[in-house]
């Protein structure tokens, strides 16, 4: 398999959220937003990269019986990494993502890559793996935060961490409410499932 | 090269290696970054303090920390006594913590000495977007439940759903009744410690 092929096969054809149903909790709980969603999804798909290099690198010096734990302590010291070195420098991102970085360590789809593609394929193959998972990923959050925020609040892309007002599609007086709130999360995310799955089939 | 078998020694080997290179790892990013983060959050605290007493120019005297039970929880309440820079008291930041709709709610108001409400802003939060994350908003000078210039202690601080004189932020009851209380308790504090 080519590495552009690698690629873009996270995007559609395993694209994690909407194919392999991969990494639920933080898709439902951070997309009540546009903004949190690609925030989110964005801070995935770093640690995936990493991660992924990084198992692929040491996965014959680690023994079958202790791959697991092994591959924890790698993930979790690069999310501790990633929030301690954004919170020095970054601190406007972390504003927004602080919430949400610790979440990424228990994250199934970090464990399942590595398990599935890292554990068996080359550096350079592992790292195209995580790009194009990554990628779906964060365009799945962010298409699902579009949704729930539109509904929402009637608003696009707002954000007051970032001072962005965000494109006003409608009055902020007839936002649905639901949708920000969970049970607008399980139904959007219900719908865009059935909606990529008849495009997939078609 | 061939994938190292399970043995017990191999198995040792190998996590203790790798946790000592985490290990290792997360201390020394750990220590390049906390001078650096510690800067961020007292460049944060100071740009608060300003923001919240509506003035650049000023000196700001020592933190007192002060703990209270409130409603059987016991709550710690950090003060800062602001004066101009000809030294005259402009009034006292106060920062407190209070459980919101997702988590802790970490407000710093400011009063003048006679205790009314110069400013306030929101240090940290995890309320929902769209709603109780509007607080930062909402309560500001000339916002819909605008409470700049009240004083907690001659006016009927609550929610007007509670037969109080602040607007709720729409939606978000229990968010607008935790900040209020916040800030209600910050003035109680305030004046229990002069």
């Amino acid at each position: 398999m080519s590495n552009i092929k690698i690629l873009t096969n996270g995007l559609i054809k395993e694209n994690p959220t909407f194919v392999l149903l991969l990494g639920m909790c933080p898709t439902l709980g951070t997309t009540s937003s546009a903004i949190n969603g690609l925030s989110m999804g964005l801070a995935t798909m770093f640690v995936l990269i990493l991660s992924n290099f990084i198992i692929s690198l040491i996965k014959n010096l680690v023994p079958d019986m202790v791959r697991i734990p092994s591959y924890i302590v790698v993930i979790a010291s690069l999310v501790t990494i990633l929030q301690m070195l954004m919170q020095a420098y970054l601190p406007g991102i972390y504003a927004t993502l602080g919430l949400f970085i610790p979440l990424i360590v228990v994250n199934c789809i970090i464990l399942g890559r590595a398990e599935a593609f890292a554990a068996k394929n080359n550096p350079i193959a592992s790292v195209f793996d995580g790009v194009g998972i990554g990628l779906g990923f964060t365009m799945a959050l962010t298409l699902l935060g579009a949704i729930r925020e539109l509904l929402g609040t009637g608003v696009l892309f707002k954000s007051d961490d970032f001072g962005i007002s965000g494109i006003t599609l409608q009055g902020e007086n007839y936002g649905m409410l639901m949708f920000v709130l969970a049970p607008g999360a399980f139904i959007a995310l219900g719908y865009l499932i059935a909606a990529v799955n008849k495009l997939r089939k078609a | 090269m061939k994938k190292l078998s399970s043995s017990l020694t191999n198995m040792a080997v190998v996590l203790t290696v790798i946790a000592v290179i985490a290990g290792g790892a997360l201390a020394a990013v750990n220590a390049i970054t906390a001078p650096q983060i510690e800067k961020i959050n007292a460049d944060n605290l100071a740009a608060g303090i300003k923001k919240v007493m509506g003035s650049e120019d000023i000196n700001v005297a020592d933190p007192t920390e002060q703990k209270a039970t409130i409603g059987g929880k016991e709550k710690t309440f950090v003060f800062y006594d602001v004066a101009d820079a000809q030294g005259t008291a402009l009034g006292t930041a106060v920062q407190t913590t209070e459980n919101g709709f997702g988590g802790a709610l970490k407000v710093l108001v400011g009063f003048d000495t006679e205790g009314t409400i110069l400013g306030y802003t929101i240090l940290e939060h995890a309320e929902t977007p769209g709603l109780g994350a509007k607080a930062g908003l909402w309560f500001q000078k000339g916002e819909k439940g605008d409470i700049i210039g009240k004083n907690p202690g001659t006016c009927n601080f609550t929610v007007s759903k509670d037969g109080g004189d602040v607007d709720a932020i729409t939606a978000s009851t229990i968010t607008s009744r935790a900040f209020l209380l916040a800030i209600k308790n910050a003035y109680d504090q305030l004046n229990a410690q002069q």
